[in-house]
């Protein structure tokens, strides 16, 4: 353990911490602009020169290893004369347009030369100019402003791991470039603007429409995939203007997917602020009363058994406790949370989380993914993986109908359940791994269980992790990857079939033969609507998506960023979304709307406040009050072992960009889709 | 001695004839008033009057949505909105001054790097309603050019102090 001295301060770090590192552990400030803790290190910026003593010159602190017995001085006239040096350097170039920079604001090179620089510039000569690449549709370029510190370059590279940006030419030519003018086929690629320390690399979407100081933030937790990625969102007025990641290094350490860092600009299309009532065969404005007397109505009459409730992918835990506790009032028990039909069992809570936490794999080192493409359904997790498999300490190896480039090496097994029932067998080689492993890991995703024989792939992945040791002392490698941020809480609440109640196939199946005769839809968008025969459909959900136009009343509710909410991730984080914007128009926040409609229907539900509801949410499921914890479920018994069919495995998600309605309302991520597709539209007059 | 001193002012109405003496005293001096609105008197160049929204000698605005001005408003009087231009440059599409909430204090002056937003040599811009006060990008822009000539010389004038 190397001790050495800060400016007269000592401090013992671990081997193999740098100098500029030693230097925070002090409590000094080092400026940087090249060097990022989740990035190798480049030390080209030359901004974190400090003085070591008996050095013949400053050294880069980011580059040098920490040895016992340096001396380091960071606050010397040597040291302020390196920085105002580099930073005139780094100057040079730079165009002084940072009042037409979105960079502006919360720039790295402005704070930092205000911080560290002379005050003015002795340059009269010609600036540099570089021509700006495109990226894509979500990353806007000024590479004039680059000042070369390649931290996109090695994000993409080790992180994202798509070598498609790179450095061309050296000296005063050095460029940026990603090769081959195209988009970045990455789900993370919005994460280079954050890196980007100047205003080279800036959102696209979000381009001149608001400045960092004019913006209310609101830290919340980000819907659009069941990761649960801790987000700012920064709102002016009332419109979202951006989406930003938290650091939380259990869920999404410092990145976030594309999807949730871009589908903003669904939140202002295609919205439903206000209720509407089907009137001959019309859907017509309404209003609450109005529309809570027409549910009224055409509940009036019906048992239990002819209603059901199924929600959907973005629906929060409160609006699921109300609207179970309305359902059980009205005596139906058909309910279900889990729309895209997965036979998971609700029973064991230890059967469907990921049991060892997203950090967990970190410490795997066998890992088996069935019937899923974490990329597309997680892309985070995916990253997990990646960052785990470049350690070369991890086998990885997949089963499903195709096999993905998923950023790092795994071997390819099979296709479907056979592959599955060999390893939990043990006749598999890759049996053997898993048997060896200290922490072996199974990821079962959705496209293995939401299949008519889910049940029994289910018991399946049981039996691999009995037989297989993935469930030992301290550490439970069986995994459920979901793909929808409202699953894991519905399942918690037991948003499930109750005693003789229908699932979804089975509330599918009875709407067309008109054996129930009213549903529910929370936000449900991924069911067939066309079986949902003639049945009297209620849809509550914040935009117009399949479910809103299948609709009998529609009742507009909040979206992700609008209510104080709680979401439960697939790792079982309990996590509590605050209120960022207002809901638009008459559109109120979901729970209350249940409610409120509760009394018309002549069921009042106990609670009047958020308090009363997550206290009846505590009675349900005692671990939501472990907020932001992991709690470990116990191991028990789930799935329902019987034959398995040859069908492949599917990913449940074929199209990252359009997994849900405000993914769907989004301009921004249809335009992804389109180019992540291979199409490009033909441009239009309008176009530039 | 002093009775016979206070009778002979009295009579002689002495303290009127002081008083009109200091007034028409002043038939020969200069005038210290002007005729308003017919006569102003001199401004400085760095007078703050009426806002204007200038634009550069080839007919582009300068304004370029940073919104500095907006951010240094101690009247929080400025309201911009803005998007990229279909040429891709950055511009407003709103900029509003509330001229009842301003307090003239030319801090959006300042604070403009490209010296669009400037406060004119025009004060008379009163208005019979409310509403017309509340001054537009087309107002402001309208503003710049009718005024362009004097704001110009301003601002030459006033360079060296810069």
């Amino acid at each position: 353990m190397p001790t050495l001295t800060i400016d007269g301060i000592q401090v013992t770090v671990e081997p193999g911490t740098t100098v500029l590192q030693a230097c925070e552990l002090a409590g000094k400030e080092i400026p940087r602009f090249c060097y990022h803790e989740r990035l190798t290190i480049a030390g080209n910026c030359r901004m974190c020169l400090v003085e070591q003593e008996k050095a013949p010159k400053p050294i880069a602190s980011c580059a040098m290893p920490a040895a016992d017995n340096m001396v380091i001085k960071t606050d010397t006239p040597l040291v302020k004369k390196a920085r105002e040096g580099v930073m005139e350097f780094l100057l040079i170039n730079h165009p002084l347009d940072c009042p037409i920079c979105d960079q502006g604001g919360e720039c790295d090179l402005q704070d930092q030369s205000m911080g560290y620089g002379k005050g003015a510039s002795r340059y009269d000569e010609n600036k540099r100019a570089v021509n700006d690449k495109y990226m894509g549709p979500l990353v806007a370029t000024t590479m004039t402003r680059c000042i070369h510190c390649t931290r996109c370059v090695r994000f993409a590279q080790e992180v994202a791991g798509v070598p498609e940006l790179g450095a061309i030419g050296r000296g005063e030519d050095m460029q940026i470039t990603t090769y081959l003018e195209q988009a970045m086929t990455s789900e993370l690629s919005g994460n280079v603007i954050d890196l980007c320390p100047v205003g080279a690399l800036t959102s696209k979407p979000y381009a001149f429409t608001a400045r960092s100081w004019e913006l209310r933030k609101t830290e919340t937790i980000d819907a659009m995939d069941a990761v649960g990625a801790n987000i700012r969102v920064d709102v002016r007025g009332r419109e979202v203007m951006r989406v930003l990641p938290r650091v939380n290094e259990d869920v999404n350490e410092e990145w976030l997917s594309d999807k949730s860092r871009f589908a903003y600009d669904g939140l202002r299309a295609r919205r439903l602020d206000r209720p509407y009532v089907r009137k001959a065969g019309k859907l017509q404005e309404a209003t609450w009363p109005e529309a809570f007397a027409a549910v009224a109505g055409a509940f009036k009459g019906l048992q239990g058994s002819q209603i059901a409730a199924i929600a959907g992918d973005l629906a929060c835990a409160e609006s699921m406790t109300a609207l179970k506790d309305l359902m059980e009032k009205l005596g139906s028990p058909n309910l279900d949370c889990r729309q895209d039909g997965a036979k998971i069992d609700a029973s064991t809570r230890a059967g469907y989380i990921f049991n060892s936490g997203i950090a967990g794999i970190e410490e795997a080192d066998a890992i088996l993914i069935v019937g899923s493409n974490p990329r597309r359904e997680a892309a985070l997790i995916n990253a997990r993986i990646r960052k785990r498999s470049l350690t070369g300490k991890v086998k990885i190896a997949l089963i499903g109908n195709e096999q993905p480039v998923l950023t790092y090496k795994y071997d390819y097994l099979g296709a479907g359940a056979a592959t599955l029932k060999d390893i939990a067998e043990g006749r598999h080689a890759f049996a053997e791994v898993l048997k060896t492993a200290q922490k072996p890991v199974l990821i079962l995703g959705q496209g293995a269980l939401a299949r008519a024989d889910g049940a029994a792939v289910l018991a399946l992945a049981k039996q691999a992790a009995d037989g297989l040791g993935l469930v030992k002392d301290g550490w439970n490698g069986f995994n459920m990857l979901h793909t929808a941020a409202a699953r894991v809480g519905g399942l918690d609440l037991g948003f499930v079939p109750g005693q003789g109640g229908k699932d979804v196939t089975g509330i599918l199946a009875a709407a067309q033969s008109g054996e129930i005769k009213a549903v529910y839809l929370l936000g449900a968008d991924e069911i067939d609507m066309s079986k949902l025969g003639s049945a009297f459909v209620i849809y509550q959900g914040s935009h117009g998506d399949a479910g809103a136009k299948r609709a009998d009343v529609i009742l507009p509710g909040a979206a992700y960023v609008e209510k104080d909410a709680t979401w439960v991730n697939t790792e079982g984080r309990v996590q509590l979304g605050r209120r960022a914007a207002a809901p638009p128009g008459d559109a109120r926040e979901d729970w209350s709307i249940i409610r409120a409609l509760s009394e018309p229907l002549g069921h009042k539900l106990p609670y009047d406040n958020l308090g009363m509801l997550r206290r009846r949410m505590l009675q349900l499921a005692p671990h939501f009050a472990a907020v932001d914890k992991l709690t470990p479920a116990a191991w028990g018994a789930f799935g329902t072992a019987g034959t398995v069919t040859d069908a492949p495995f599917v990913s449940a998600v074929a199209d990252f960009y359009l997994t849900n309605p405000i993914a769907r309302a989004s301009a921004t991520m249809a335009e992804c889709s389109a180019i992540a597709r291979g199409i490009t539209q033909p441009k239009t007059g309008t176009h530039d | 001695m002093a009775l016979l001193d206070r009778g002979a002012r009295s009579i002689f109405l002495w303290e009127l004839v002081k008083g009109l003496s200091l007034t028409f005293s002043y038939m020969f001096k200069p005038r210290a008033t002007v005729n308003y609105p017919y006569e102003k008197g001199p401004l400085g160049p760095r007078f703050r009057g009426e806002h204007a929204l200038r634009r550069y000698a080839n007919g582009e605005e300068r304004c370029i949505a940073c919104k500095l001005c907006e951010a240094i408003c101690p009247a929080q009087a400025i309201t911009i909105e803005a998007e990229p231009r279909d040429d891709g440059s950055r511009r407003t599409t709103r900029y509003d001054i509330d001229m009842t909430k301003c307090i003239y204090c030319g801090f959006c002056q300042e604070a403009c790097p490209v010296d669009a937003i400037v406060e004119g040599p025009n004060f008379e811009f009163a208005t019979e309603t409310r509403e017309e006060l509340f001054y537009d990008k087309d107002k402001l822009l309208a503003n710049g050019e009718r005024w362009e000539y004097e704001i110009s010389r301003n601002i030459a004038a006033d360079a060296p102090y810069r």
